[in-house]
């Protein structure tokens, strides 16, 4: 009796774990199943390439390089914007903060972390917006720029656990063999200990980039939404992540605006996944 | 004069005093050895003399350790020369997990700016002085995590070379290592005694009787006996230092 139930408990976590695989394939094959079949009317380079988006013309246009374009430049503003902050943030933690600040911190971080993004979007809406707007003289607040500012908050909690993670897990003996060398601290930090936890550093930027370029509710609010080719940041821009969801509420099913959201879904997705894997291979290169 | 003097040293992590009144003389190019049961503060008195215990949380230190002649607890003293000068050796092999030539390299380029030139000679020279230069010559480029641990030791201790400290602090530099490993480390101190000053730390009492000229016995905290070695070993004064080396306890 009771290795039977041994077995049966054993069968269902193994059950629960598959599951978990069997979604990310279903979702994937779904996705590609509704994405691809717009290449039947479209062809990939159009779609991937063509610099206009207008899905409700006739005949419907579908080029997603304004779109792609759009997430790229929020998301290397973003990018450019919190890894140095959540960097140094996470250095000051793992090493140079005495005890208390450091547990005032991380829970501040992970406070950081828990504020919802439409939470983020209308502060970013109504605080950061005419901020913007009035610095750069803009006819409009609602720029790339805003939306990189909003997102740069939302990957900073990310990027600040992990690297604090990596610095922290640098083993004591790295430390005092620099120091017993008579390195400075900063010269311990900068030469010994970020060359030790680079893997975790580096997965720690990925994850964060993945982060910040799935985000949809912040930027749909923040960024103006224009599906225009950006030319600089402080333009209005919309990225792939707010199309769908702008979108896909009132496409009709089947038509070829409906595949082309999921085709879109589908390129975010890839690109994800790639992210993914990269912050992955960083984190088990230490292990080779 | 000796080369460091140590006078009336307390040293207390919180309320417990780790060290308790420690008075000691180190002499010039010799080896000093501590023995002593584990707990008693060998290796906190060690670690006191490059100001390792200033890492740690909650530490206070009173008295005095001249190091020639100056007094290392003093306001204002500069730690990165003191860790210049008094270098340190681990229990457990530490390299960097950068490559070999980086590891040497790596306390020179924090002491100043050299020319890539220099450098690749000071490498060299410190390599050949721990013997692992014709070994490792054209495997400068490869990380050092991937030596063995008697390699990885010896390393260490030319990365120490590589900074011409005047003292070098050993705490239990072969407890991580083979019997075989151990007595090639043991042959190299005796060649560096001829430079430097050496303090070294060991639960291994045949080891301290074989390479040191000096030890000190300690014992909760405490100095119990100093002298010659081969007095302290074979006619020691105190009855409590005879029954540690005897193995009475330990």
């Amino acid at each position: 009796m009771r290795r039977f139930k041994e077995f049966l408990i054993e069968k269902i976590i193994l059950l629960n774990g598959f599951a978990c695989i069997l979604f990310v394939i279903l979702i994937f094959f779904f996705l590609a199943k509704d994405g691809l079949t717009l290449f039947k009317t479209v062809s990939p380079w159009h779609f991937l390439f063509g610099t206009l988006w207008n899905p409700l013309a006739e005949p419907p246009q579908v080029g997603i390089l304004p779109l792609f374009l759009g997430s790229l430049i929020v998301t290397l503003g973003a990018t450019v914007i919190s890894v140095p902050l959540g960097m140094a943030c996470a250095i000051f933690i793992g090493e140079i903060a005495p005890r208390w600040i450091r547990e005032l911190l991380k829970a501040g971080v992970e406070l950081l972390a828990a504020i919802p993004s439409i939470v983020i979007g209308f502060i970013g809406m109504t605080m950061l917006g005419p901020i913007v707007k009035n610095l750069f003289h803009l006819p409009t607040g609602l720029t790339a720029l805003t939306g990189s500012l909003a997102l740069a908050f939302m990957a900073i909690p990310t990027i600040v656990s992990i690297m604090e993670d990596a610095i922290s897990s640098v083993p004591r003996s790295y430390k005092e063999g620099s120091l017993a060398l008579g390195a400075t601290h900063w010269q311990t930090i900068h030469r010994v200990i970020i060359p030790a936890a680079s893997s975790g550093i580096v997965a720690a930027v990925m994850l964060g980039i993945g982060r910040v370029i799935g985000e949809t509710m912040a930027v749909m609010m923040l960024t103006g939404n224009a599906s225009v080719l950006p030319k600089t940041i402080l333009e209005p821009v919309r990225t792939m992540t707010a199309t769908i969801a702008a979108e896909m509420g009132e496409t009709v099913r089947g038509s070829e605006h409906y595949f082309a959201l999921f085709a879109l879904g589908l390129v975010l997705f890839v690109i994800t996944f790639f992210i993914n894997l990269a912050a992955d291979a960083a984190l088990h290169q230490k292990q080779k | 004069m000796s080369k460091i003097d140590i006078q009336n040293l307390d040293l207390f992590y919180g309320p417990f005093q780790a060290l308790i009144n420690v008075n000691l003389a180190i002499e010039e190019k010799m080896i000093t050895a501590l023995i002593g049961p584990s707990g008693c503060g060998k290796s906190t008195l060690l670690r006191c003399l490059n100001r390792m215990n200033d890492l740690i949380d909650g530490v206070k230190i009173t008295g005095k350790v001249l190091i020639d002649g100056e007094n290392i607890y003093e306001n204002g003293t500069d730690l990165v020369m003191l860790r210049k000068k008094v270098g340190m050796v681990f229990q457990r092999p530490n390299p960097f997990p950068l490559s070999i030539f980086d590891n040497i390299a790596y306390g020179p380029r924090t002491h100043g700016n050299m020319n890539q030139a220099e450098l690749e000679d000071i490498v060299e020279k410190s390599l050949r002085h721990v013997e692992l230069w014709d070994i490792l010559k054209d495997k400068l480029d490869y990380s050092a995590l991937n030596l063995s641990l008697e390699q990885q030791q010896r390393l260490c201790i030319a990365r120490l070379v590589a900074v011409t400290p005047d003292v070098m602090l050993m705490d239990e530099p072969c407890s991580a290592l083979d019997p075989v490993a151990t007595s090639k480390i043991e042959e190299l101190m005796a060649e560096l005694k001829k430079h430097y000053t050496i303090l070294i730390v060991t639960h291994n009492m045949q080891q301290a009787a074989r390479v040191s000229d000096r030890t000190g016995f300690m014992l909760l905290g405490k100095l119990m006996e100093y002298g010659e070695t081969r007095q302290v070993f074979t006619t020691p004064k105190e009855i409590k230092t005879e029954e540690y080396i005897t193995g009475r306890y330990g």
